[in-house]
């Protein structure tokens, strides 16, 4: 299936939850959809087309809006498909989807430890990667490096 | 905490409760700073919480701050400093996909060629520090004698033994030099011998057998779900790799199987299976290898690097198979010389996350076994 | 090496002052703390096998910090392992020693700039005796740091209190 065959099926199921079909992005176009439906799309995704690869979920930070990108693809298919979501900064708040693919769990974790993205339902979500007492979320663009921590100073 | 009584044969009950025991960053079997929380009845583990991060080095917010995109490959290198040849390979499929800019065919050919070859001596540390933590130290030494061969071959090349910055976007950094062909042919010949000493020391011994087989078993489904690719996704009887299912470079062109595991002295998906796959992964390595170095073609490796990369603005997810599963960077450029982001999926730590469920009900030592056949490498699981 | 040249002419007696005996026998059994942190283990691991064999010198890999003289720190020291490379440095009995292997523990290498979550320099936590430097060093250098450290324990004295 190409890009736009699964774009045009996603929009016949869904209608308004689709936001944009951005397919002039070059060379991995995506499909943007509301944070509500991200769980409803996953499922229909892995259970009715066989999407049932989670490669990645990564966080994205746009100045003002963070976004997570998810990319799928099928083991039996060869297909491949990008998905992203875009919350604002201020309330990032996205449904998990752990639930449909288990790998979901760390790669989750990981974008709430860097950019501090909640996703709701999700069974264990604290930091993966920094420490537990870490404060703020280094990968934001206005993310100021701390002078000491535990007693330990950090810049050069 | 529940109590239990066992069977107990004066007939008085005997009250039990959970340990939580760490194995802790410095470990001399989790293969780096890895810290598992383990919550064990006795010797029976029940949970595995794995602790990340002791190896944190922040790449991705280098890769921010760097001028340009061939500055990110000494970074990429250091992620899983085991196979750099396969960091650079993948990192550099995903910028020349996003500039879209055609590279000869001689670097294609050397690419597959030091890729293949850092795909055996990566798979040799792996066998070689799995006898170690089963208890044989003898392959460990014959793997590292032969790891010193390539790592030759290496350093004729590009200069460094370990961390090399070779394959740069669009090329590379040196050509070949002239005495490297009939080196790998004879590394080759001497390679095959090697490879049938460690499978007959190692792999079919009868105690490394009974330490490894029926350990582990992961389900093809629960392998998928969890989303573990490469060696791990092969030995649970999934067919799927990266260099003939979604084809990169010149590997088409050549004539080689993919292992997938059988569950020949146990179950499809145990230890015993995962370490299977990689040593039987050397020998197809070694044909790649053999068929590429007669037929390299002729050309300038420095002719496609671009001057100046300035990507339009786009996304692109670019993947290629390291020896440890699928590794894949996805880069979005937003117009200027320096990457907007770039995330790396690393295999190693998408692998690592199904410790949980595949080592419950097994001892501390099987525990071991099982962190040996997953084969991490923490620069790649924290980057 | 000074002791054993006396080839016990005088009828099995060797004549030597405390300092060097005790120096003698420190520098050439430095058991080391088997931990490596990143790249610069897999070259110390390659300096322990065959080809270059640390072991010669008299440096095992022990896996527990109460039986070993010699930590070798190899690789990025991050902020979250610093307070367990502390802990574990405490551990070591005395005489100890440190070597700093490689540029990310000598002064927190090519991460210096951008690493928010790096130790500059494994000498902010514990006192450092020998820096190798390297990215990573080549085995042959791991192994000029031991002998380094070996000729620096050699001009210890007893006499003189180290600080």
């Amino acid at each position: 299936m190409t890009f736009q065959e699964i774009a045009d099926k996603l929009s016949a199921k869904f209608g308004q939850n689709i936001l944009a079909i951005k397919s002039d992005v070059k060379p991995d176009p995506y499909i943007l959809v509301s944070a509500d439906s991200i769980l409803e799309i996953s499922k229909y995704l892995r259970d009715e087309e066989n999407f049932d690869f989670l490669n990645s979920l990564s966080g994205v930070d746009l100045k003002g809006k963070l976004a997570a990108v998810y990319h799928i693809s099928s083991l039996t298919s060869k297909d491949k498909i990008v998905i992203r979501v875009e919350v604002e900064t201020a309330n990032p708040t996205i449904p998990s989807v752990e639930s449909i693919w288990k790998s979901a769990n760390w790669h989750e974790r990981e974008a709430f430890d860097l950019f501090g993205i909640v996703f709701s339902n999700h069974p264990d979500l604290r930091r993966i990667l920094l420490p537990y007492d870490w404060e703020g979320h280094p990968l934001r663009k206005d993310y100021q490096v701390p002078e000491f921590y535990n007693g330990m100073k950090v810049p050069y | 905490m529940e109590i239990k009584s066992p069977i107990s044969s004066t007939g008085k009950k005997l009250r039990t409760e959970e340990m939580i025991i760490n194995m802790g960053p410095q470990h001399p079997s989790t293969h780096g700073v890895l810290r598992l929380e383990l919550i064990v009845d006795g010797e029976i583990v029940n949970e595995v919480i794995p602790h990340l991060g002791y190896l944190h080095r922040c790449f991705e917010k280098h890769c921010e701050h760097m001028t340009n995109y061939q500055q990110v490959i000494p970074y990429v290198d250091r992620m899983d400093y085991v196979a750099a040849m396969n960091n650079e390979l993948a990192y550099a499929i995903a910028v020349e996909k996003l500039l879209a800019i055609q590279i000869p065919e001689r670097v294609d050919y050397i690419r597959v060629i030091m890729a293949e070859l850092q795909r055996i001596a990566s798979h040799l540390i792996a066998v070689g520090t799995y006898g170690i933590d089963i208890g044989a130290f003898t392959p460990f030494l014959y793997c590292f004698r032969d790891r010193e061969k390539i790592l030759d071959l290496f350093e004729i090349t590009c200069g460094a033994r370990l961390l090399y910055n070779y394959i740069w976007v669009g090329g590379l950094s040196h050509d070949l030099p002239t005495n490297f062909i009939p080196k790998t042919q004879s590394f080759i010949k001497e390679f095959r011998k090697t490879l049938k000493e460690v499978t007959d020391l190692l792999v079919y011994n009868e105690i490394f057998v009974k330490r490894t087989a029926n350990i582990g078993v992961l389900p093809k489904d629960v392998a998928i779900n969890y989303g573990c690719s490469g060696p791990m996704l092969r030995a649970s009887g999934v067919d799927w790799d990266l260099r003939r299912d979604d084809p990169y470079s010149v590997y088409h062109k050549f004539d080689w199987k993919v292992i997938v595991g059988k569950g020949e002295v146990g179950t499809i998906g145990d230890c015993w299976d995962r370490n299977m796959v990689r040593v039987l992964e050397m020998e197809e390595s070694l044909k790649i290898i053999e068929q590429a170095i007669v037929s390299i073609p002729e050309g300038n490796v420095q002719s496609a690097i671009p001057k100046r990369i300035r990507p339009n603005p786009g996304e692109s997810y670019g993947r290629a198979e390291s020896p440890r599963g699928e590794l894949g960077f996805y880069v979005i450029s937003d117009g200027t010389a320096s990457p907007y982001r770039i995330k790396a999926r690393s295999p190693a730590f998408v692998n690592l996350s199904v410790i949980n469920e595949i080592s419950r009900g097994s001892m501390i030592a099987d525990l071991v076994a099982i962190m040996g056949s997953i084969d991490i490498v923490l620069g790649e699981v924290d980057r | 090496m000074g002791l054993l040249d006396k080839q016990f002419e005088n009828g099995n007696i060797v004549i030597t002052n405390v300092d060097n005996l005790l120096n003698w026998a420190r520098l050439s059994s430095l058991w080391q703390m088997q931990f490596g942190l990143a790249c610069c283990a897999i070259e110390m691991m390659a300096a322990s096998a065959s080809h270059y064999d640390m072991m010669r010198f008299g440096v095992i890999p022990r896996a527990t910090p109460r039986q070993c003289d010699l930590m070798i720190v190899s690789g990025t020291v991050t902020l979250k392992m610093a307070s367990r490379i502390k802990r574990l440095f405490d551990q070591m009995p005395e005489p100890r020693y440190v070597i700093s292997m490689g540029s990310c523990s000598n002064c927190g290498g090519p991460y210096w700039e951008h690493g928010y979550h790096v130790l500059k320099g494994v000498d902010r936590i514990i006192p450092v005796d020998v820096y190798v430097p390297g990215c990573p060093p080549r085995p042959e250098a791991l192994i000029e740091g031991v002998i380094k450290l070996q000729e620096k324990i050699r001009a210890h004295s007893l006499a003189k209190v180290k600080a």
